[in-house]
């Protein structure tokens, strides 16, 4: 067990220093810099760089980048907001994307369990239409057609939700956001869970509890609901990842000031650090999620832990 | 020590003519109809069928029907609502629309303000008064065929890289999986904000973005499915008949395998669509003269609420393609079991 979480534990830390290097490098051949000011002469550029100690080798820079990180410092923006630390323009963003997007997953999860259970447990014509009707549109329709199409009804031809993200009462204006980004969450937890559900029914323990004659109340909420709801966990920590990388067009459309909107501004005024810092964000974020997944796959699955250790 | 025997080719003789009819081939061939049958059975599989059939028509035909040109600009033909011949006597497309204005709301019909009441635009103009039934089919075109080039190029490299990695396995597989787990935790949205930074957006840029995210997932289904079919028989009896890789990996092994990835295309055509919208959106997607299913949408986002006409069919496009696609894929699953 310690060793497999060791292992899994060095793969992420080298996959983040690859990701850096792999961005230090891609920056290094992208054209233009975030000097692009003509005013600029290129004595004046050069002290720039030399401030920022953009002139030192690659090599150098990354590993004092790295050194830097650790200590929670991710450098200073350089054009979109002049010599503002980075890490405090994170400190700011961050929480607003995680509560959205965490906010979402809440919804998505919730509704997504009910509407699977739900239409694995009850085999009526009306609820396997819904359920249906409502997987489908959370799988094939994108989440901004889905906020267009809230905001259009409920925010604009009958008003009482908000169209656009407003900071002194940000729960509600973020219903729509949470909504629309709910949906696919929705849309596959209820289409795991059903198929779970439906698998452990016809399982032989199921089979065997009926007939040691047990309500079939007991039956779904200790048998079933258990062995359904632990594999529910591996979808729901990929989908929040995507959730949480994903909401770039939301944050857009609502003028969300998250970590999405800044990402969006930062390519279009060539900042390098803040690239780079909200790219590494991204990227610890999706390494993060998954290690603890990991854990905690095998701390609740012990067939994991087997495998593993033959492996 | 025991004395391992040596085979020796006296041991073995070729197997007679009459072993080798055709009745194997006709088993398998069989199998495939019975497959086509059962699939075919299902109604939501033939609904899906025809979506995606009808879609790929209309993009071929779709541009040439209405008669304008999908890049035409009418400076005196600007954000004109449908009209659609026949239709229109019923009071629905008949080119009015509801305009919300300052105070209150005001029904306009464009047509009559341009004296155009002898043309039709079925979907409507845009902005720069360009035929929005052209545009989005135009639009279908293009992103089918971003969506399928980059699907081919994922299944190619996806393929080999899973099955050399699930094939050959030991030291290979272990060096090849830990490549696939560094790369793959890269998110998406970073590899494609990069690329865009240092190419052009364009067509290419595009495929290549869908290429380097897709191929991953592609080889991890191919090297499952080789694990698998690795074991079986006649993989062993292929071998021992001393046949070598390339001709138990292709004649053996790739037939076996591609159900699974054709299942895995029908669900990687969705999602390259989906990101090709998403990169349009960011403005980092195809140029707006050469539309795209996803710069149709970003433009039809930016005056939705005073023109809903300009958003509906290009998103209506982009459903009914994920709907059909994924219908298909879901009876294919449902044929394995």
């Amino acid at each position: 067990m310690a060793r497999y979480i060791l292992k899994r534990f060095l793969i992420s830390i080298v996959t983040l220093l690859v990701i850096i290097l792999v961005l230090f490098l891609m920056l290094e051949i992208m054209p233009g810099s975030p000097f692009n000011d003509e005013k600029l002469s290129e004595e004046q550029v050069a002290v720039l760089y030399q401030k920022y100690s953009l002139d030192q080798p690659i090599m150098v820079r990354f590993i004092k980048y790295v050194g830097n990180v650790c200590k929670g410092d991710f450098g200073v923006s350089y054009s979109l907001s002049e010599n503002t630390p980075i890490s405090s323009m994170l400190k700011r963003r961050v929480p607003v994307t995680f509560k959205i997007g965490l906010l979402s997953m809440v919804f998505g999860t919730a509704t997504g369990l009910l509407l699977g259970l739900i239409s694995a447990f009850m085999k009526n014509k009306i609820v396997d239409f819904i359920y249906n009707i409502l997987t489908i549109i959370g799988i094939a329709v994108p989440s901004y057609l889905i906020a267009m199409f809230l905001s259009y009804y409920f925010g604009f031809k009958i008003p009482f939700l908000a169209l656009l993200y407003d900071i002194r009462s940000p729960m509600y204006s973020s219903v729509i956001p949470i909504i629309s980004m709910g949906f696919i969450v929705m849309a596959v937890v209820a289409r795991f869970c059903k198929a779970e559900a439906s698998d452990v029914m016809q399982s032989d323990y199921v089979l065997f509890a009926k007939c040691q004659g047990l309500s079939s109340s007991t039956i779904i909420v200790k048998y079933v609901l258990r062995n359904s709801l632990m594999p529910v966990i591996t979808v729901i920590a990929t989908l929040l990842v995507g959730v949480l990388t994903g909401s770039l067009v939301i944050e857009e459309m609502f003028s969300i000031p998250g970590i999405g909107n800044l990402l969006t501004r930062a390519i279009a005024a060539n900042d390098y650090n803040v690239v780079i810092g909200l790219s590494f964000i991204y990227s610890a974020l999706y390494i993060i999620v998954m290690f603890i997944l990991d854990i905690v796959y095998c701390i609740i699955d012990p067939r994991v832990r087997l495998t593993s250790k033959e492996g | 020590m025991t004395d391992t025997y040596v085979a020796s080719p006296d041991d073995f003789t070729f197997a007679p003519d009459s072993l080798k009819t055709s009745q194997n081939i006709e088993a398998v061939i069989g199998v495939k109809h019975e497959n086509l049958k059962k699939f075919f059975a299902r109604k939501m599989n033939i609904l899906g069928v025809i979506l995606v059939t009808v879609l790929i028509l209309l993009s071929i035909i779709g541009p040439y029907i209405s008669g304008h040109k999908f890049d035409e600009q009418n400076l005196e033909r600007v954000n004109m609502a449908p009209r659609i011949p026949g239709l229109e006597k019923l009071g629905i497309f008949d080119g009015s629309e509801v305009v919300p204005k300052t105070k209150g709301t005001v029904k306009q019909n464009k047509y009559k303000e341009y004296s155009a009441e002898n043309e039709y635009y079925f979907f409507g103009t845009d902005n720069l008064g360009r035929d929005m039934f052209s545009r989005c089919f135009m639009g279908l075109r293009i992103s089918l065929l971003i969506a399928f080039i980059a699907t081919v190029i994922d299944l190619i490299i996806g393929m080999n890289y899973g099955i050399i990695s699930g094939y050959f396995g030991g030291t290979i597989d272990i060096i090849m999986q830990r490549v696939i787990d560094v790369i793959g935790s890269i998110p998406t949205l970073v590899v494609v904000t990069i690329l865009m930074l240092v190419l052009q957006p364009g067509f290419l840029t595009i495929i290549l973005a869908l290429m380097l995210t897709g191929w991953i997932e592609m080889s991890l289904v191919a090297r499952s499915q080789v694990l698998k079919v690795k074991e079986m028989e006649f993989i062993q009896a292929a071998r021992t008949m001393g046949a070598g890789h390339a001709y138990i990996i292709f004649r053996e092994l790739v037939p076996n395998i591609i159900g699974k990835l054709i299942t895995q295309i029908m669900l990687s055509i969705p999602g390259a669509v989906f990101l090709e919208a998403f990169l349009s959106f960011v403005g980092l997607g195809m140029p707006v003269e050469k539309c795209s299913l996803g710069t149709l949408l970003s433009n039809g986002f930016e005056n939705a609420l005073l023109h809903p006409y300009k958003l509906i069919p290009a998103a209506t496009l982009m459903i009914m393609l994920m709907v059909g696609c994924h219908l298909i894929a879901e009876g294919m699953k449902k044929l394995d079991e």
